[in-house]
């Protein structure tokens, strides 16, 4: 255990919806450079927390800081501009702009032509399916060029710290491997990445650590290949041996 | 053919301006699912404040004709502007996440207070453009003199329309709005301040509407403080025919309007202008409530 502060934590963090509180005070520690995922079943709150940090939801207690300075006061833009950008669930691309624009709007807080024009390149060697639909509308792709596009997206606005919400989401096993190995390929570049996925074996695979979440609360945390091992996370989200 | 030629310009250059504030209509409608009931106003507003500004800076006693109606489109377009990011601010952003009733009432007050202070401000009678300042003449267009005004009101909006398209289409901004109009949550996560492009649309929507009433004004010669009412509710049947919340849907539905008034009133009846333009729109509600263009349905209001 390092005892330097983390690079982005959440503090007891809660969030309501109406009257009816989604997460319970939940604590995350993320370093830099890692993968963390957080697991759990629909509903758990999951994807409150990636919305919580992204600042699309406002937290009624607690704290999220990055780099030590509070985030929670701040609109999702400036988010945005601090370097965590946001792949949300369900891939949410612009369906009637082109895969060009989509990607565009990604770099929209970048105003560096060279160092844009650098990060598609990059884009284009993780995606090659993506330069060649690069004029097309984005509500044209498939459900697996979508989830690039929405990952390549988030890139663009070159992150320090990547959310991801479940990309495995809907696609074929083969595309799901492919999507992992870039995410991992996106991670050994230097972006830390937090990834929500109810595959929770292909993502204990990729990832550092993981914590596994129960309606709204943090049930267990620990170092990936330590999850992975555990019995109860094999009963519960890994559908029994292996 | 004389008559057709002449109808067919009429309705060309009346149906310019109500797409310029058929517009307004779509593109608040496009990212705020909200009607702005005081849009109409404010394009009166544009003829007023380019009223004043015409007899106030007597720039027709330095500038020829065409000069003084693009200074006067500007000076209002920029006036005009103003008012609509206050109308945003004051009416519209502190009710933006409550009922989605509380901001229709919110608009429907805003035109009544609009058309009123203008009543208060220059009278309840008609206000008179001084005449003369756009050409009179006449231009032969396939052997039929066709008033050289007409030529420039579709000109002039045709010019602002194309203005608009590239700034849609072409521009960083431009992207961002259409990205807004989309799914305003995904924006915010590529960064985009949506509060400041909601700010955008309220200036240059109203903008339009400004530029509108200027040419109005120059073109009918006689404004009212009430005229923002017909004109809105012609703009906004343009706005639905075309499919609401969509930007070249706005720009047909108004030309497509401006022509069928114009043709309606020719060979059926006159006095039936305006039951023509309206039962467009009810067939519009009826066999394609989508409109010509659009993909979205005006729900709920």
């Amino acid at each position: 255990m390092k005892d330097t502060s983390p690079y982005l934590e959440l503090r007891n963090l809660r969030v309501k919806y109406g009257n009816v509180e989604a997460l319970h005070g939940i604590s995350v520690r993320v370093n830099k450079g890692e993968i963390v995922t957080i697991l759990g079943a629909n509903g758990a709150g999951k994807t409150t927390t990636l919305t919580a940090i992204s600042g699309l939801v406002k937290p009624s207690g607690g704290g999220i800081f990055f780099e030590g300075k509070p985030l929670d006061a701040l609109p999702s833009h400036k988010v945005v501009q601090l370097g965590i950008t946001h792949s949300p669930e369900g891939r949410r691309v612009f369906g009637t702009l082109t895969v060009r624009e989509n990607l565009e709007l990604g770099g929209f807080t970048r105003r560096d032509k060279e160092q844009a024009a650098a990060i598609l390149k990059w884009i284009f060697e993780l995606f090659p399916r993506l330069e060649e639909r690069i004029e097309q509308l984005a509500g044209t792709l498939s459900g697996g060029e979508q989830q690039m596009l929405a990952i390549a997206r988030a890139l663009m606005g070159e992150p320090k710290v990547l959310l991801l919400d479940e990309p495995s989401l809907g696609l074929a096993p083969i595309l799901v491997r492919s999507i992992f190995d870039s995410i991992r390929e996106i991670n050994e570049n230097g972006v830390t990445v937090i990834l929500v996925e109810q595959n929770a074996r292909a993502a204990l695979k990729i990832a550092d650590r993981g914590y596994v979440m129960e309606v709204g609360k943090i049930v267990m945390d620990d170092n990936a290949d330590a999850l992975l091992a555990n019995p109860d996370v094999q009963a519960a989200y890994l559908g029994g041996g292996a | 053919m004389e008559e057709f030629l002449q109808q067919l310009t009429n309705g060309l250059a009346v149906g310019g301006i109500y797409a310029l504030i058929a517009l307004g209509y779509t593109m608040v409608y496009g990212i705020l699912r909200l009607i702005n009931f005081a849009h109409g106003d404010l394009f009166t507003l544009g003829a007023y404040f380019g009223l004043t500004l015409l007899i106030s800076l007597g720039l027709a006693d330095h500038l020829n004709g065409l000069a003084v109606g693009g200074v006067l489109i500007v000076m209002a377009m920029g006036l005009v502007a103003v008012v609509g990011w206050l109308l945003e601010r004051v009416a519209y952003r502190p009710l933006r996440d409550s009922d989605r009733l509380a901001a229709v009432v919110s608009a429907l007050g805003a035109s009544i207070f609009f058309s009123n202070a203008i009543m208060l401000v220059y009278g309840p009678r008609s206000q008179v453009y001084p005449s003369g300042i756009l050409p009179s003449a006449a231009f032969p267009l396939f052997g039929v003199e066709v008033p050289v005004m007409r030529f420039l009101m579709f000109g002039g909006s045709a010019l602002l329309m194309c203005l608009l398209y590239w700034f849609i289409h072409k521009t960083r901004v431009g992207t961002a709005i259409r990205a807004v109009a989309i799914d305003q949550d995904a924006a915010k996560l590529m960064g985009i301040n949506v509060n400041s492009i909601i700010a955008l649309i309220f200036l240059i929507g109203p903008a339009l509407g400004g530029a509108a009433g200027v040419m109005v004004g120059l073109y009918y010669g006689q404004i009212t403080y009430d005229m923002g009412f017909s004109f809105g509710l012609k703009a906004f049947t343009a706005a639905i025919l075309g499919g609401i919340g969509n930007i070249p849907g706005a720009m047909l539905g108004g030309i497509l309007l401006g022509v069928i008034e114009a043709m309606g009133a020719a060979y059926i009846s006159i006095a039936w202008k305006d039951a023509i333009a309206f039962a467009v729109l009810i067939l519009i509600l009826i066999f394609r409530p989508t409109g010509l263009l659009g993909e979205r349905v005006a729900d709920k209001v």
